[in-house]
């Protein structure tokens, strides 16, 4: 559908001139047609460095109708000495009798010596009223500190961060203060929701005590996602978790390796990286149980590829279909979830952290990352 | 040194642990077989809401889709007829290689519904799939036919013993209309439930599955501001209006035998009515929530022979203009009787004679070739008991009017009095808006994707019940047969008018029919 922006733009400026020309342009855009309603859903405040804020808009851009309903955008230029600032509010064309709704984005553009008063800044561009979903996709741990007093939620790329510990670490200390929508977790939902399916019946829900084995095969940037998903199975099952032991391999991929202990016996854990995945992301997911039963889910085209070998050896293979939501998709996915809350996340990542092993790998960047 | 985390185990017991928190939850695997799947809705409905549930892997982890209709032909033709058809009607481009997976699953079924090899085939498909799944899977029969097929089928069905499946469920998903009479429902009922248990039946009312109607139980259940206001008390009387601006189409088959009392007020605009006046229920489950709208049709008196012309008013299009374009009376439509009783309009005033609603009246009006386009609940309020500024001018204070609607701008208004700016306290009634579109980044499922997984996750809540049912046709079939047998002349009103007169009739003194 055809878009068209209203834009307002000023040098030298201050958050309470940028907040009055956004009141204007709303009264504009609603005067020129009556149809144009604002949305009212979410606020996005994103801290990014200047020279990334076009890779960002074009991210956003990708979201489609998941973009938050106002996009403000800080973005920081070390050698700026003024706040400039562009508002634009844009609709898409108009339907006889529909309504079209406005997308609202403010880009504030800020230099160091803003840094100390960045609430001050964001506070009046924020619709009050709104949850706010902070995201600081380049790092920036110490601004997205200053700001998340702002937010109810922060979202965060958990295989953004090279080293595993700290992207796992400063998801737990995230989510102490506000709800956090980590993508590394959204990309792991298909599959939770496939595995959760597989042990649904009552036949195969007795098989959950009987786990003895997971493998999770994953993109070598994801360790993180792959953790997420095995303290995932921990957290639901009850299982105790602890430091797993990393082992390098020919080519620079890691193995992850260790157990988790159950009320019936203990679990082996292994996660493996998959350098032949072109994506973020799992591979394939193996469950193996004491009754040797295996069920495997492996990446495919249309879905994910089922596997089942039963305990008297046969073996039956599906399609459990769904179209992949690609990295844009994803994002979209990561906005729409800051107005809903996961309880199974915070669990999962806890698990996850007692997962790290005590290496170098957790604490040094992935050569693949 | 890492601290091993223990969590506290959920029971692995009763409820699956690995679905908390997830939006989507396990669809057991099933194979639906649709009767009637070359047909209208199945091509312009059923098949893209499959598609649209395949695309977003909400489908059962196993699912096989058998298609009968009475035409030979080949599973590669039947499939290519569900790809278009996909193509054509879904709310989203398909994925080609999902939509390659779904059809992969297809089969087609040749024959006559009465036809007893059609069901010894059928069960062959099933057998075939069940084997390759080393599982019984469930198996959903969507009938999608004309309405005389459906104990047909039911019984047919039945004679092949399939309406039980050891080791999984067996359920009969049931299109509208459910009877054209009180008689006609009844002996529906009778013969459905002489095979299945009423637990198999899915009776569907398409309107319960849109997320505007499911809208209505959030809005009055889940804010604390309006139930204390909900009754007769404070509420003066309740208008549902669902109006439309074009004409029959190419439905003049149906329509002139159906007409807008059977097509639109018997189920959809009773259920708005239900979710109006029904009591909160106890849970959201589908007895509850179905034994609280069954109370309130329960609720409302079956209109006597004497009350119907006080009560009830229906009529026809004449030529009119619409959208700027002279229109054709009803009678001049292709397909429809010249001399046809049809009514394409009906208005009802009902009462719920229970404590919360008695003495507030419920209007309900429907019609073809109207004004405009809109679906939506009118609740007005009692005007305040006094007004202290009265003697300054306040002749624009009108009472406070809530305003749900349904479509085509999904959304709630409240009519308040305001102050117009001055020197004087003059009011006037303004209104406070507020449009669902704008508060939310989803986009809505279509309400059949809703109402095939909850037919296959067993989940009668948005389904109608057989009691339920019933009542609506306990209300609605004296009207009918009055009409029927009335000699009076039935009254014409323009296309693309407000109505006829004579729905004024219906009216208590001092109430209006809100404008189209």
């Amino acid at each position: 559908m055809p878009r068209n922006d209203a834009v307002w733009s000023a040098s030298d400026t201050t958050p309470d001139a940028i907040e009055a020309a956004m009141r204007e342009l709303l009264v504009q855009r609603h005067a020129e047609n009556a149809a144009y309603v604002p949305a009212r859903v979410l606020n996005m405040l994103v801290f990014v460095d200047d020279a990334w804020s076009g890779e960002v808009a074009n991210r956003l851009r990708g979201v489609g109708r998941y973009h938050a309903s106002r996009v403000i955008v800080l973005s920081f230029d070390p050698r700026r000495g003024r706040i400039d600032a562009q508002a634009s509010i844009a609709a898409d064309d108009a339907a006889p009798g529909e309504l079209t709704l406005l997308r609202e984005t403010v880009v504030v553009r800020i230099g160091p010596s803003h840094l100390d008063d960045l609430p001050t800044i964001a506070d009046p561009l924020v619709v009050t009223d709104l949850p706010t979903l902070l995201w600081s996709p380049h790092g920036h741990t110490e601004e997205a500190d200053t700001l998340i007093g702002l937010a109810q939620a922060a979202l965060v790329d958990s295989i953004d961060e090279p080293v595993w510990r700290a992207a796992i670490e400063r998801a737990c200390s995230l989510s102490e203060r506000v709800y956090v929508v980590d993508l590394a977790w959204l990309r792991s939902t298909p599959w939770r929701e496939r595995i959760a399916g597989a042990f649904d019946s009552g036949r195969m829900r007795a098989e959950l005590d009987e786990i003895s084995s997971v493998r999770v095969r994953h993109h070598p940037s994801s360790t993180v996602a792959a953790l997420l998903l095995v303290g995932w199975l921990a957290s639901r099952l009850g299982w105790t978790t602890s430091e797993t032991r990393a082992a390098q391999h020919d080519g620079g991929s890691r193995t992850l390796t260790g157990s988790a202990t159950t009320g019936a016996g203990e679990v082996a854990l292994e996660l493996v990286a998959a350098p032949e995945l072109a994506v973020p992301g799992l591979a394939s997911v193996e469950l193996a149980t004491a009754s040797e039963l295996r069920l495997s889910l492996d990446r495919g085209e249309g879905g994910l590829r089922a596997r089942q070998r039963e305990r008297d050896g046969s073996e039956r293979t599906w399609t459990l279909l769904g179209a992949s939501r690609g990295e844009s998709g994803i994002l979209g996915e990561g906005i729409r979830q800051a107005l809903l809350r996961d309880p199974t996340y915070r669990p999962a990542l806890k698990s996850a952290q007692s997962m790290l092993p005590h290496t170098a790998a957790a604490t040094a960047p992935s050569p693949t990352a | 040194m890492a601290v091993a985390q223990r969590q506290a185990a959920p029971a692995l017991e009763g409820a699956n642990p690995l679905t908390e928190g997830l939006e989507r939850q396990p669809v057991a695997p099933t194979t639906l077989v649709i009767f009637g799947a070359t047909g209208d809705l199945a091509r312009r409905k059923l098949l893209p809401a499959l598609y649209n549930l395949a695309h977003d892997g909400a489908l059962p982890k196993r699912f096989h889709l058998v298609g009968v209709a009475r035409r030979e032909r080949a599973h590669e033709d039947y499939r290519a007829e569900c790809e278009q058809a996909i193509r054509d009607f879904s709310r989203r481009p398909p994925d080609d290689d999902v939509l390659k997976g779904l059809l992969s699953n297809v089969k087609y079924v040749p024959g006559t519904f009465d036809d007893p090899t059609v069901y010894e085939r059928i069960e062959k498909q099933l057998d075939g799939f069940e084997s390759h799944a080393g599982e019984p899977l469930n198996r959903a029969f969507y009938l999608s036919t004309a309405p005389m097929f459906f104990p047909v089928i039911v019984e047919a069905l039945g004679s092949a013993h399939l309406e039980h499946h050891e080791g999984a469920a067996v359920r009969v998903i049931i299109e509208k209309p459910f009877g054209t009479t009180l008689a006609g429902a009844e002996e529906l009922n009778r013969r459905v439930l002489a095979i299945f248990d009423e637990s198999q039946v899915f009776r569907i009312d398409h309107y319960l599955g849109k997320e505007t109607v499911q809208n209505m139980m959030a809005f009055r259940f889940a804010n604390g501001m309006f139930e204390p206001l909900w009754n007769r008390n404070y509420i003066d009387s309740v208008q549902i209006t669902a109006a439309e601006d074009i004409g029959i189409g190419s439905r003049a088959a149906y329509y002139d035998a159906a007409g807008a009392l059977r097509d639109l007020i018997q189920n959809h605009m009773l259920q708005l009515l239900c979710h109006v006046a029904m009591e909160p229920p106890a849970s959201f489950t589908a007895e509850d929530v179905r034994n609280e709208k069954v109370k309130v049709l329960h609720s409302i008196p079956e209109p006597t022979a004497a009350e119907i012309p006080e009560m009830a008013v229906h009529a026809q299009y004449a030529a009119g203009h619409a959208g700027g374009e002279t229109v054709p009376g009803y009678r001049q439509e292709q397909g429809v009787p010249a001399d046809s009783k049809t009514e394409t309009y009906a208005a009802l005033r009902l009462e719920v004679e229970n404590w919360r609603w008695a003495g507030v009246p419920f209007y309900l009006r429907t019609g073809k070739r109207l004004a405009r386009k809109v679906t939506e609940i009118a609740v007005t309020l009692k005007p305040v008991p006094h007004l202290a500024f009265s003697a300054q001018g306040s002749l624009g204070v009108l009472p406070n009017q809530l305003v749900l609607t349904l479509q085509p701008n999904e959304g709630v208004s409240l009519k308040l009095g305001a102050k117009i700016p001055g020197t004087r306290m003059i009011i006037r009634p303004v209104n406070m808006e507020f449009l669902y579109g704008t508060s939310f980044l989803s986009q809505s499922p279509e309400a059949y994707e809703r109402l095939i997984t909850d037919a296959m996750r067993g989940d009668a809540t948005l389904f109608t019940r057989n009691d339920e049912v019933e009542a609506q046709w306990h209300i609605c079939d004296p009207i009918i047969d009055a009409w029927s047998h009335s000699s009076e002349e039935l009254p014409q009103y323009e296309a693309g008018s407000q109505g006829p007169e004579q729905a004024a009739a219906l009216l208590r003194e001092g109430d209006s029919w809100r404008a189209i």
